[in-house]
């Protein structure tokens, strides 16, 4: 059992927990995550490490509530048990200093390319954030992101805040000054958004990663359920990535894959 | 006569998950243990893995001293109620039975079974707490996987006075036997009694630790680990390799297996794991894992067929199993061959085709080869792709840990003794052998005990 620590309301359906998990916490590096089982008969489902501290023995777990567990998770407290995590899971990405690079998330996926754009700077790279949510109300994370990019771009798809558009907007308006320098992009978000990030960055063959979050059962490699094609080959996403070459990657197949249990989804959450 | 075990009706059971076989009742019990020769030189011994006193235990349950008996066999198996209900006897002890020869050997199995249930039906006579730690040696020994091999070989040790930390990294021990093997064949109260059994003998079990991950073969050294038994199964599930089977719909069996037994998933939303069938399943394979698979799929209400490639005869499923799954209206598609799956524009499955096989020449494992009839193509309508064809060893550990060398087909690489290529590193079960037998884990994890005490004591001599 892991204990709540704090809780936090970042934003509307979103929450931060940090949660004592001392063996995760000393071991973990950017990229990777967690599987978790709130409670007792509860589904395994995995979350990006939005950050970790391995001398207090904790981590963060960053969530929007998009279905019956994360609505459950949502619901703990200071205080709080979680029965099960597991982790840290995952290639860590990999950090090296490289030179210019920009770091994109969008939506939750702010908290997954978090800990990447810092580890990114402390390799004393040049990092461009370019953070996006649906309006000002969802967008999380800004000061921290502020903090560890040498420059930051915020958008809106409804222009409450930053520019008004998609972060592939601002992208192109990066890459159309000087596509020259940039070396890597990174890209964390829904899966149309990392798409739409690949196709910008195709024609330039700028390289391109991306983290993706099919859906997944053990995250140990045992059942295959997070199987995806990338460069024609299926790979297991629990333990061959997250990371993967976004110019590789089926993005068409990830998006109906994650679709798989929408009706279950929608069953359990309308159980009052 | 050999006595029947009592079975659940199929028309009953197709209906719940609860267990098939009932087991023997007393009388049958003592019936059967009367026709055992009690051989001076018992053959069937020399069938059991790990060499249970057969006769023995079943004389005392002709005496009628079923707690005995049960202590009897626990002297040798950690964990017979287990055994006794998975194991395939018909090829072990059963198949050296003197009496086999006229084809009706003694039910060792259902008589296992009958003296470890004496457990479950008396709970309060607890057995396990009869034991305690012989020594005060606080010798660390890690065993890491809680399949069958890992429990036995962290029983063993614990007894042999080791402190023994049991590593798990899902959240519910027991490997396969939690995970794969269906509440109908092996409930799940009785392995979590086992498990219980293992615990109290000393054993400390974590579960959530993915070594590897969480802490590395290093690290366990590095914090006094003395030896390490590596018993990490082999769970990494085997595709077909054609057109479709990314398609939503297809599942490997270990994630269907996954999502019913140990996340309950034909319990939600009481439970809130998921599983998404259509109504007509089909599952591919002809092994242990496919029949589980098809029959789960039954007890869900689906229409369910079994595509196998060969014939029934070359399946290498048990007989039994086949039977049952028989009973329980499972169809059979044998020689075909599934070429591809189709679906339609939602990505979902609508269809496999396959190709009508006939047998050839044997081939390296002396079964006779299905080659392709020219032409025969045709599509089953199904909507939904259970893939049973087999599992590799887990490479995560093998990966992340470079010098431990492997074979060419994944296995991790031991010596007689067990150990691998690093020093103090021992490893048993399927994932050195590839999938096998609940009670060839169990006799692997038993050697590996005796070799681990060995070499801790050599080690403790040359200081
Ligand atoms: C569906 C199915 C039905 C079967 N039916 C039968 C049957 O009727 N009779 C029979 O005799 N055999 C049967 N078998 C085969 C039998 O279950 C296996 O041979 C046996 O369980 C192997 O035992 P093991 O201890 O080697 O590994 P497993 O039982 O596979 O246990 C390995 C454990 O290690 C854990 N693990 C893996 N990697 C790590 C890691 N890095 N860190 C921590 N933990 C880790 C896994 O989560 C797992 O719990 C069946 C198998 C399946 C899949
Ligand atoms: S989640 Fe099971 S293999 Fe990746």
């Amino acid at each position: 059992m892991f204990r709540v620590i704090s809780k936090v309301k970042l934003a509307t359906q979103i929450t931060k927990l940090e949660i004592e998990a001392p063996l995760i916490a000393r071991k973990a590096q950017a990229g990777q995550f967690v599987v978790l089982v709130s409670d007792e008969k509860g589904e395994r489902i995995p979350l990006t490490l939005a950050d970790w501290d391995g001398s207090k023995g904790t981590i963060t777990l960053i969530f929007q509530e998009v279905g019956f567990t994360t609505s459950k998770l949502s619901a703990k407290e200071a205080g709080d048990w979680i029965e099960h995590i597991l982790g840290p899971l995952g290639h860590p990405t990999e950090i090296r200093n490289i030179g210019r690079i920009i770091c994109i998330g969008g939506g939750v996926g702010i908290a997954e390319v978090y800990p990447i754009t810092r580890a990114f700077r402390k390799a004393a790279n040049e990092v461009i954030g370019i953070i996006g949510a649906r309006s000002r109300e969802l967008l999380i994370l800004e000061k921290e992101m502020r903090q560890v990019c040498n420059e930051l771009y915020i958008s809106t798809d409804d222009g409450s805040y930053g520019r008004r558009g998609f972060v592939t907007e601002v992208l192109k308006e990066i890459l159309n000054t000087d596509k020259t320098l940039v070396k890597l992009v990174y890209a964390v978000g829904p899966v149309i958004m990392m798409r739409a990030v690949s196709e910008v960055t195709r024609p330039l063959e700028i390289k391109t990663l991306v983290s993706l979050n099919p859906i997944m059962v053990d995250a140990t490699g045992m059942c295959g359920a997070c199987r995806c094609t990338v460069g024609g080959e299926v790979k297991f996403a629990c333990v061959d990535g997250p990371d993967f070459d976004a110019h590789q990657v089926n993005f068409q197949e990830l998006e109906k894959r994650i679709n798989q249990f929408k009706t279950q989804e929608q069953i359990i959450r309308d159980i009052p | 006569m050999r006595q029947k075990v009592r079975q659940q009706l199929p028309e009953e059971r197709i209906k719940n998950f609860q267990e098939v076989s009932l087991g023997f009742s007393d009388e049958q019990a003592i019936a059967e243990a009367k026709r055992c020769l009690q051989c001076k030189q018992p053959k069937c011994v020399q069938g059991c893995p790990v060499g249970i006193d057969i006769p023995g235990f079943i004389n005392l349950i002709l005496q009628g001293k079923r707690r005995d008996a049960l202590l009897k066999i626990r002297e040798k198996n950690n964990l017979p109620a287990i055994c006794g209900r998975v194991c395939p006897q018909e090829y072990q002890c059963e198949s050296e039975c003197v009496l086999s020869k006229k084809n009706i050997p003694i039910n060792i199995g259902a008589l296992e079974r009958y003296a470890a249930d004496y457990e479950l039906l008396y709970p309060s006579v607890s057995i396990s707490s009869s034991y305690k730690l012989q020594s005060e040696s606080k010798q660390k020994i890690v065993v890491v996987g809680s399949g069958p091999a890992g429990l036995t070989a962290a029983a063993d040790l614990a007894k042999m006075g080791y402190y023994v930390l049991l590593f798990e990294s899902l959240h519910i021990a027991g490997g396969v036997l939690s995970y794969g093997i269906p509440e109908f064949r092996l409930p799940k109260t009785i392995v979590r009694r086992e498990v219980d059994y293992v615990r109290s003998v000393g054993v400390e079990l974590c579960t959530d630790v993915l070594i590897g991950r969480t802490l590395t073969i290093d690290d366990l050294f590095t914090q006094g680990a003395q030896a390490i038994f590596l018993a990490v199964g082999a769970g990494l599930p085997q595709f077909l390799g054609i057109p479709g089977e990314n398609l939503k719909g297809v599942f490997s069996a270990n994630e269907f297996l996954t999502r019913v037994n140990l996340m309950k998933a034909y319990r939600f939303p009481e439970y809130a794991t998921p599983i998404n069938l259509g109504d007509k399943v089909v599952v591919i394979g002809g092994g242990n894992v496919a029949f589980d698979c098809a029959r789960v799929a039954i007890r869900l209400g689906k229409d369910t067929q079994l595509v196998y490639r060969r014939t029934e005869n070359e399946m290498p499923a048990r007989k039994e199993e086949i039977e049952n799954a028989r009973a329980e209206s499972l169809k059979f598609r044998l020689l075909t061959q599934p070429i591809s799956i189709l679906g339609d524009k939602n990505g979902s499955v609508c269809g496999l085709e396959c190709i009508k096989m006939q047998l050839g020449q044997p081939d390296d494992s002396g079964r006779r080869r299905p080659v392709p009839i020219k032409d025969s193509n045709f599509v089953l309508d199904i909507d939904t792709v259970i893939v049973a064809i087999g599992q590799r060893p887990n490479p995560l550990i093998s990966k992340v840990t470079p010098q431990l060398k492997t074979n060419p087909n994944g296995t991790i690489w031991v010596d007689d003794n067990l150990m691998t290529s690093l020093p103090g590193v021992f490893a048993g079960g399927d994932i050195i052998t590839g999938a096998d037998t609940v009670i060839s884990a169990m006799g692997a994890g038993k050697k590996a005990a005796t070799q681990i005490d060995k070499f801790i004591k050599t080690k403790r001599e040359s200081l």
